[in-house]
C-alpha cells in the first residue's frame, strides 16, 4: 500500500495521456512515471532520509512526492515565503535531506548535516536522461509518506505525519480510478506545501484527470488559463474565489471559464455572500465545499453540488442556511461533536468536532493527537444539524470566553457581515479587567462608505444578545490572511493592544 | 497459502491481472480464475489451470470485497480471471461516488 501505485496505474492504463500542463511544458502519465522511477534511484544512492521540495510548483511536485514513495522516504514541501531563519529551523529538523530547490531559493537551504541540495532544473534534466527501471522496493504500508510543518500559531511548528495507509484510504475511498474523461482537466493553484497540493496531485493522478498548475495567483491569469486549456474542475481558496468574481463583474473582457463543469472550495471559512455571488455567476457549474485538516489526509465532510442547489432555490430557512455548512463527513469518516466535558451532543449542540476513519492520522513526530479509541480532536468548533450537516464556528483556540460565557465569533462576524457595506470582518477576544475576555470586531467597509461602529453595535445587540455586543470596533483597511486564505486572527488581536 | 497482510501485492498464475491487499483476512487462501494467487515478484508455475467458470474477469481500480467485507484487494492491473477467497466469488466494493474535493 503505497500512494505511487496511483501513478503506476495511471501510467499503465494510458501511458500517453498528458498528466500535467505547466508554462514549462506537457508531460504524459508515462512519463511522469519514469521520472518518478529515476527519481526513486537518485533518492536511494544518496543516502539522505526525507525529501525535501523548497520551490513553486511545477511537475517536480508530482515526481518528488512519488519518487520519495517509491523510495520509502517521507516527502516534506517546505513553504517558500517562510523567512531565511525558519527554513534553516526547519531543515535542521530532517536531515539529511535530498532538497529539490526552485532556482530562486537554491541559496536558502542549508546543506548542514550532510543535505544534498539539487537545483530543479538540474534534478529534472537528470530524471530525463534515465531511463533504466527502478526495481522499487517493498514499503511498509505505514511508512511515513508526507511530512508537513503546520503553520502553527504560536511555538515552534508541529510536523503533522501522514503515513501511506491513511493517503492511500483516503484516496481510495474518495476517487474512483480513471473516472475522468480525456478532456478534463483540473486548475490547481494551491501551493505545494499545503496539504491540498499533495491531495490535488494525487486525486488527479488517481482519476486520470490533467493536472494544470498556475504557481501564482492571480485572478485574471486564473481565467485565462481556465480559458486556454478548457479547465473543466478547479479547487479554490475563499479569497481566490471572492477576486475572480470581483474581477469578472469589473472587467466585461475577461474570458469566462466556459468548459467548467465543477468548482471545489475550502481551507478556510467561506462568506455565504461569496458562495450565493458565485451561484448568480456559474449557475452552469457545480460548487462542493470540502472540509478537512492536513492531519485528516485533506477532506472529511463535503458540502456536495446538490446540497448547494437545495439550499441555494429553497424557501426553508433551516436549509437555506446550509450553503454556510461544510456539509456531511465522507463515507469512510465517523464524526461526532463533544462539549468541554467529553459528552456527545445531540443536533444543534456547539461543542468540538471529532472524527474518526482510516484517513485520519492525527499523529505529530512530537506527540499523537489521537485519543486511545482513535478519535481526533480537530480543536475545531461546530454543531451538527439534525441531517448531520456540519456547521463550523472556527478554532477551538478562537472561542472567546466573556465572563464565563462561550462565544463563537462566526455568529457575530456573520450578523455584521450581513450589513450591505461591511466587505469583511473578524471578531476576536480581547483583554477585559472587567470580564476576563471581551469581544472586539475589525471591521473592513466597501470603498467609499461609512457606517457608524453604533449601527452595528446595535444590529449584534438586536440579532444575539447583549453580551455578544463588540465593545470595541475598529475599521481597517484590509485583514491579514495567509496565501491559502487562512485569517490570521493573531494579527488580528494585535490590533486591539 | 501465502499469509496476507495490508499493502502486499499478488498476481494472478493464470492471467495478467494483479491485486494489492487492502484489508486482510488471516486463514484465507486467494484465487485468480480458481488458481492460488502468488507472490507479485515470483515466477508463475508451469501447467497452472485456470478454471475456465472462474474467468469472469477483473477490473483495474476496482475493490474486490467478501461478504462480510472482512477482505478487500484492490485490482492493481486487469485480467481475465475472476477473484475468490476460499472458492466463495469476491464482489465489487458498491463504492459512492462523490464529488472531486480537492
Amino acid at each position: 500500500m503505497n500512494i505511487s501505485m496511483f501513478l503506476q496505474m495511471a501510467a499503465e492504463t494510458f501511458p500517453d495521456r498528458i498528466a500535467l500542463v505547466n508554462p514549462d511544458g506537457r508531460h504524459s502519465y508515462g512519463d511522469l512515471y519514469n521520472s518518478a522511477q529515476a527519481a526513486a534511484r537518485l533518492i536511494s544512492d544518496s543516502g539522505c532520509e526525507y525529501v525535501a521540495l523548497l520551490d513553486t510548483s511545477s511537475e517536480a511536485v508530482a515526481i518528488a512526492l512519488m519518487g520519495a514513495a517509491l523510495a520509502g522516504k517521507p516527502y516534506v514541501p517546505l513553504n517558500y515565503r517562510l523567512t531565511d531563519a525558519e527554513l534553516v529551523g526547519l531543515a535542521e529538523r530532517i536531515t539529511p535531506a535530498f532538497a529539490i530547490v526552485g532556482e530562486d531559493h537554491l541559496a536558502r537551504f542549508p546543506t548542514a548535516g550532510g543535505s544534498k541540495v539539487y537545483a530543479r532544473r538540474a534534478f529534472l534534466d537528470t530524471l530525463r536522461a534515465d531511463t533504466e527501471l527502478y526495481e522499487n522496493p517493498d514499503i511498509d504500508p505505514s511508512a511515513v509518506a508526507v511530512q508537513l510543518f503546520t503553520s502553527g500559531t504560536t511555538g515552534k511548528p508541529k510536523a503533522a505525519i501522514l503515513r501511506h495507509e491513511h493517503l492511500v484510504s483516503y484516496i481510495l475511498g474518495s476517487v474512483e480510478f480513471m473516472s475522468a474523461e480525456e478532456e478534463e482537466a483540473t486548475l490547481v493553484t494551491v501551493p505545494p506545501y499545503h496539504i491540498a497540493g499533495i491531495s490535488a496531485v494525487m486525486s488527479s493522478i488517481y482519476a486520470c484527470r490533467r493536472i494544470v498548475q498556475l504557481p501564482d495567483f492571480t485572478p485574471k491569469d486564473w481565467l485565462h488559463l481556465a480559458h486556454s486549456e478548457q479547465v473543466t474542475n478547479a479547487f479554490v481558496v475563499p479569497t481566490m474565489l471572492s477576486r475572480i468574481i470581483d474581477d469578472l463583474k469589473r472587467d466585461a473582457s475577461l474570458p469566462k471559464p466556459a468548459a467548467m463543469r465543477a468548482i471545489a472550495y475550502g481551507g478556510g471559512k467561506m462568506p455565504v455572500q461569496v458562495v450565493q455571488a458565485a451561484l448568480d455567476i456559474f449557475p452552469e457549474v457545480n460548487f462542493t465545499n470540502a472540509y478537512g485538516l492536513t492531519e485528516t489526509s485533506s477532506t472529511i465532510a463535503l458540502l456536495d453540488p446538490d446540497d448547494h442547489r437545495a439550499a441555494y432555490s429553497s424557501d426553508e430557512p433551516h436549509v437555506r442556511k446550509r450553503l454556510g455548512s461544510v456539509g456531511r463527513p465522507l463515507p469512510g469518516v465517523e464524526m461526532e461533536i463533544r462539549d468541554d466535558d467529553g459528552r456527545v451532543c445531540g443536533p444543534n449542540e456547539a461543542g468540538e468536532v471529532f472524527v474518526r476513519g482510516p484517513q485520519v492520522s492525527g499523529e505529530y513526530l512530537e506527540r499523537n493527537a489521537l485519543l486511545a479509541d482513535g478519535w481526533f480532536p480537530t480543536r475545531d468548533s461546530g454543531y451538527m444539524d439534525e441531517d448531520g450537516y456540519l456547521f463550523l464556528s472556527g478554532r477551538a483556540d478562537d472561542v472567546i470566553v466573556r465572563g464565563g460565557e462561550n462565544i463563537s465569533p462566526a455568529e457575530i462576524e456573520d450578523v455584521l457581515l450581513s450589513h450591505s457595506d461591511v466587505l469583511d470582518v473578524a471578531v476576536v477576544a480581547i483583554p477585559s479587567v472587567e470580564w476576563g475576555e471581551t469581544v472586539g470586531a475589525a471591521v473592513v467597509l466597501s470603498p467609499g462608505t461609512s457606517v457608524e461602529a453604533g449601527v452595528l453595535q446595535a444590529m449584534v445587540k438586536n440579532a444575539l444578545r447583549s453580551s455578544r455586543v463588540p465593545e470595541k470596533v475598529l475599521f481597517v483597511d484590509a485583514l491579514p490572511y495567509n496565501e491559502t486564505g487562512k485569517l490570521l486572527r493573531r494579527i488580528v488581536k494585535t490590533y486591539f493592544a | 497459502m501465502t499469509q496476507i497482510r495490508p499493502g502486499l501485492k499478488l498476481k494472478s498464475a493464470v492471467c495478467t491481472a494483479e491485486v494489492m491487499i487492502i484489508k486482510a483476512l488471516a486463514g484465507v487462501e486467494l484465487t485468480c480464475g480458481g488458481a492460488a494467487l502468488i507472490d507479485a515478484k515470483a515466477t508463475a508455475p508451469a501447467g497452472v489451470a485456470a478454471d475456465d467458470s472462474q474467468m469472469t474477469g477483473c477490473e483495474i481500480g476496482k475493490r474486490y470485497v467478501n461478504g462480510d467485507q472482512s477482505l478487500e484487494v484492490l485490482c492493481v492491473k486487469p485480467g481475465k480471471g475472476g477473484l475468490a477467497a476460499n472458492g466463495a466469488a469476491l464482489t465489487l466494493k458498491d463504492a459512492k461516488k462523490l464529488p472531486s474535493s480537492d
